[in-house]
This record gives structure tokens, C-alpha cells and sequence, in this order.
């Protein structure tokens, strides 16, 4: 901890968005970011689900979405859209692939190496 | 109940994301600095937070009120299958919750600090530290804003002596790029040194 955030940061936690908008709670075990990628189960109907995880299975159907890309398409907040997606990935409708955050192994670093490149290119 | 789906970015299948928050007071260039970067025009998700009997507001004490918080994102595809999300914070201590959240599953974050008001990002900074998410400093050079020497920004930042300082110009991709070049770098450099 260093003294910048000792600088009178209270932790009051986080708002988890499903708690304020009173939408179904995420299933357990499935994490959801807005950088999380999409694509909806080849195998997967889209039958029998509610209208806005309807529109959220069309939508990701063409091709790859982060959950962001969604939300800001479908216009609707980040929260409701991740538990959204968190019900569908649950249910086998949609996979989804996290962000990659590093946790200081090799091949991570080879990973990264490519970031740092593709960064130079730009 | 427009559809978009015909307009939507998409994006091979099979690429891996990593996700970078710029992070900085309003007005400082956080949006210019992801336009630059970004291969799609920016876009934007609100977040709902509620404080509760957060808000002093007259007509609304001690209540539960609902705000919302626009997000602005764009996103830049690299070679080898990397797409880099950026997406824009407000640094008002008031939304520290949302960003705290947002820095969950960050692969680092960008601080802007405007040289004519440093402390302006001093609250981004600590949140930064909180999460123990890696940073780097971006000081965005605005044409007439006083230049410091980079000891007197640390000084007046109270940054830690490891945390890299950039100077760079949000608006253009040559340079804002250097930014996200020296966060990456700096969060290689001690996966480097192990042997």
C-alpha cells in the first residue's frame, strides 16, 4: 500500500450492477467483463429465452462482440447487458472468453511481448 | 428497438482481449486518447450506481438514488489475434466505486494529468494503487500548459518512484501509443528478469 492510497480511500465495495438494476443475480462462477469476448454455442437454440437475451443472441450471432460492443449497440447499461450474457453463458447459448490479466508466467510474457509489438506497429 | 447488428464491429473468432482503463479528471482527453487509438469510432455504455445517502442533494436526502455514468470505449485490433479495449473513467471520487469495478480484470491503466491541474488526478491514481492494477502516467501536452520538470510532477502526484512518466499528445496515434507502449513495457519488465 503505498501513501497515495492511504490518502483517506475508504473500501466500501463494489456495487455489483445486478444489485441495483433487480435484475436475476449472475449465476455463480460465471464472471463477466465488459472486455469479455462473445460468440454464440453453433449448437445453441435461441428458443424459449426473453426478449433481451433474444436480442443479445441475434446481435452475436453474425460474429465475435467484447460485452461492451454489446451494450453500447443494443442500448442498454453495462450491468443489465453482463447479466444478461451471464445467464446465456450459464444456459450454453453464448461462450465467452475473459481478458487476459497477466499472473507472471512465461508464456503470459511471451503474450505480452506480441502486445507490446502489435503496440510498436500501430 | 433498432437494430444495429448490421453495423456491429465483429471481430474474427478466436482473438484474446486485454483491457486498458484511461483513467483521468474530466475534460483532460480521455475520449481524444481513445479516438486516436481506436479503429472503431468510440462508443458508449452507461453504468447505473447507487449511492446510497451518498448524494446531498436537497430534495433527495439520505434516500437511495440512482445515477448513471457514460463509459466511453473503443478498441484496436493487433496483429496475432490481440484486441485492446480501452475504455474511458471519470476520476470524480464519486463514481470511485464504478471504477473500481471497471480496473477488475485490467491489464493496466493510463493516468492524464492536465500539467495545469495535476491534482486533478491524484484520485485516480489512488484508486489505481488500491487495486494494485499497473499504471502509467500520460501527461497530455496541451499547447500553452506549463511544462514541470518530472520531479516536481512525481512530487506533486506523490507517484511512487517505479511508476513510468510519459509526455505525450492524446489527439494523435504516433504519440498517445507511446503511452500504452510503456505501461505494457513496464509490466513486462520484471517477467523479463526472471530467469
Amino acid at each position: 500500500m503505498s501513501p497515495v492510497s492511504a490518502a483517506g480511500h475508504s473500501r466500501r465495495g463494489v456495487v455489483r450492477s445486478h444489485t441495483v438494476i433487480g435484475a436475476d443475480p449472475a449465476p455463480a462462477g460465471v464472471h463477466v467483463d465488459l472486455a469479455t469476448l462473445l460468440s454464440v454455442d453453433p449448437e445453441a437454440k435461441g428458443r424459449g429465452l426473453r426478449a433481451q437475451a433474444q436480442r443479445v443472441m441475434a446481435l452475436c450471432a453474425p460474429g465475435v462482440l467484447s460485452v461492451a460492443d454489446v451494450a453500447a449497440h443494443l442500448y442498454l447499461p453495462g450491468g443489465v447487458v453482463r447479466t444478461l450474457v451471464a445467464e446465456l453463458v450459464a444456459s450454453g447459448h453464448l461462450l465467452a472468453a475473459d481478458p487476459f490479466v497477466p499472473v507472471a508466467q512465461r508464456h503470459e510474457a511471451e503474450f505480452l511481448e506480441r502486445v507490446l509489438h502489435g503496440l510498436e506497429r500501430l | 428497438m433498432v437494430s444495429n447488428a448490421f453495423s456491429a464491429p465483429y471481430l474474427p473468432a478466436g482473438m484474446r482481449s486485454v483491457k486498458i482503463v484511461v483513467l483521468g479528471p474530466f475534460g483532460v482527453g480521455k475520449t481524444s486518447y481513445i479516438g486516436a487509438i481506436s479503429e472503431i469510432a468510440p462508443l458508449r455504455t452507461e453504468e447505473r450506481l447507487t449511492q446510497a445517502g451518498q448524494v446531498v442533494d436537497e430534495l433527495n436526502v439520505a434516500t437511495k438514488s440512482t445515477t448513471t455514468v457514460a463509459l466511453d470505449f473503443g478498441r484496436r485490433t493487433l496483429g496475432g489475434g490481440i484486441v485492446v479495449y480501452l475504455f474511458g473513467a471519470p476520476g470524480q471520487p464519486r463514481f470511485a466505486d464504478m471504477i473500481r469495478s471497471l480496473l477488475d480484470g485490467a491489464l493496466g491503466g493510463l493516468v492524464l494529468v492536465d500539467t495545469r491541474r495535476i491534482e486533478e488526478s491524484f484520485e485516480s491514481i489512488g484508486l489505481l494503487e488500491e487495486a494494485d492494477v499497473p499504471y502509467v502516467i500520460a501527461v497530455n501536452t496541451f499547447a500553452g500548459a506549463p511544462l514541470y520538470d518530472e520531479a516536481v510532477l512525481r512530487d506533486a502526484l506523490s507517484l511512487p518512484p517505479d511508476r513510468p512518466v510519459v509526455h505525450l499528445d492524446a489527439r494523435h496515434l504516433e504519440s498517445a501509443k507511446t503511452g500504452l507502449i510503456a505501461l505494457v513495457a513496464d509490466i513486462l519488465r520484471p517477467m523479463r528478469s526472471v530467469t
